[in-house]
């Protein structure tokens, strides 16, 4: 998931206003910007909505990392279409979480200086074109999983970005299953290729979804104002169960000697990631934690000279009209 | 001082005669800039034929709070839907 381990924000609201808010909200009534709401609602969804942004831009970075070194011209146009697509899901997020007060620059320098986060996914390496593959497969998929129900959200912009944004995530998550298929029936260097992005990519997919949050207060909290549909648990099932078969055809091997059918509870057992191993990541401590920030803080800097130059070319022509009138 | 891009609304109108329809927003420095911003950002897949950019700042819009006095009035009104009506069958298709 692009928004792991969102803590809710406490709120101190009027008892009163608090439970008409949560009554709107339990008949399904959308809540929009300029509605009243807790100042926790606020808060959280800014955190939430942001660090789901981030993650679509961060996650440009290693996609992008392949797109001049392609196997095809058209694998290369797919692509570079799928890494659009992410930059545009970036840009409907971040508009949805600016409808509650909080400012582009800021919300962008709350990535840079490291007071926001991205999916801890992203700090993994794609070090060859089956990682590519995987990544559309396993990170897009494990993506949708929460993207859809995200589309019945409470808070109106964020359900309308999640509903313009699974319109979209299907391609991704075929394009790279396609990717990955014509790689694991190729030639048997292929197919290890193939089989080594899985074992890989496995654990850290399944670690996107967070550690288990069926105790946590600030998940109770987040599902009762319907910002948060399903248990980080509930979703990582699901994606285990949609995810076997599809290896299965492939003929490639889930690496976890544990992974079982469970036929009284009608789901896969399997092991549980390593959960140091997310907390570290989370910390900074991961592969790419560093290139992936030093990479936006490049972009970010070096084009700062083009956004002044635009916006005071755009007043001087403003300014000129003006004058003429 | 912060150099923020402003703020625009994005209208598209889809293929099939529909009206203009509000997509999202983003920022851009200025009109002609949005429009290109537009296109790439909400056009990439066909969805229309013709895009408006406005301000939002330039945009005016009701209350939350006038909902009540702006809405309810027309509740009331169950004689302006067709259905209000008994039409004989005899009479045929009205
Ligand atoms: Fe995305
Ligand atoms: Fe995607």
């Amino acid at each position: 998931m692009y928004a792991q381990m969102i803590k809710s924000e406490a709120t101190q609201d009027d008892p009163e206003k608090l439970a008409a808010f949560q009554a709107r909200i339990d008949a399904g009534e959308k809540i929009e910007p300029k509605d009243w709401m807790p100042e926790g609602y606020r808060k959280t969804l800014i955190r939430q909505i942001g660090q789901h942004a981030h993650s679509e831009i961060v996650g440009q970075l290693p996609e992008g990392n392949w797109i001049t070194r392609a196997p095809t011209l058209e694998r290369k146009a797919i692509l570079l279409a799928k890494v659009q697509d992410e930059a545009g899901h970036g840009l409907y997020l971040y508009c949805a979480a600016e409808t509650l007060g909080v400012s582009r620059d800021e919300i962008t320098e709350m990535l840079l200086d490291g007071r926001m986060k991205y999916s801890s996914i992203f700090n993994y390496p794609t070090l060859n074109w089956a990682d590519i593959g995987a990544v559309g497969w396993l990170v897009d998929g494990a993506a949708i999983m929460n993207q859809v129900p995200l589309q019945r959200t409470s808070f109106g912009p964020y359900s309308r970005a999640m509903i313009r944004i699974c319109k979209e995530e299907s391609f991704h998550q075929r394009q790279g299953y396609d990717a990955i298929r014509q790689m694991a029936e190729g030639t048997p260097e292929q197919k290890k290729m193939a089989q080594d992005a899985l074992n890989r990519l496995w654990y850290p997919s399944l670690m996107m979804f967070g550690p288990s949050d069926k105790d946590s207060v600030h998940s109770a909290q987040s599902m009762a104002w319907k910002i948060k549909m399903n248990t980080n648990d509930e979703l990582r099932q699901k994606f285990v169960d949609q995810t076997v078969p599809q290896a299965e055809y492939l003929g490639l091997t889930i690496p976890d000697p544990d992974l079982k059918w469970n036929d009284e509870r009608g789901h896969y057992d399997y092991t549980d990631p390593d959960w140091s191993e997310f907390f570290d990541v989370i910390k900074g401590n991961g592969p790419c934690n560093v290139d992936r920030l030093a990479a936006r803080n490049k972009a970010w800097d070096d084009g700062a000279w083009v956004r002044d130059g635009l916006l005071a070319h755009a007043k001087k022509k403003a300014a000129r009209q003006h004058a003429a009138e | 001082m912060k150099n923020e891009w402003p703020l625009w609304e994005i209208f598209i109108r889809g293929q099939h005669g529909m009206s203009h329809r509000h997509v999202g927003s983003l920022h851009a420095p200025d009109a002609e800039m949005a429009i290109k911003n537009a296109r790439d950002v909400y056009t990439r897949r066909n969805e229309g034929v013709s895009i408006w950019v406005v301000e939002a700042n330039h945009i005016a819009a009701s209350s939350p709070s006038d909902k009540g006095p702006l809405y309810e009035p027309s509740e009331s009104k169950v004689y302006r839907h067709p259905t209000f009506f008994d039409i004989p069958e005899e009479v045929g298709a009205m």
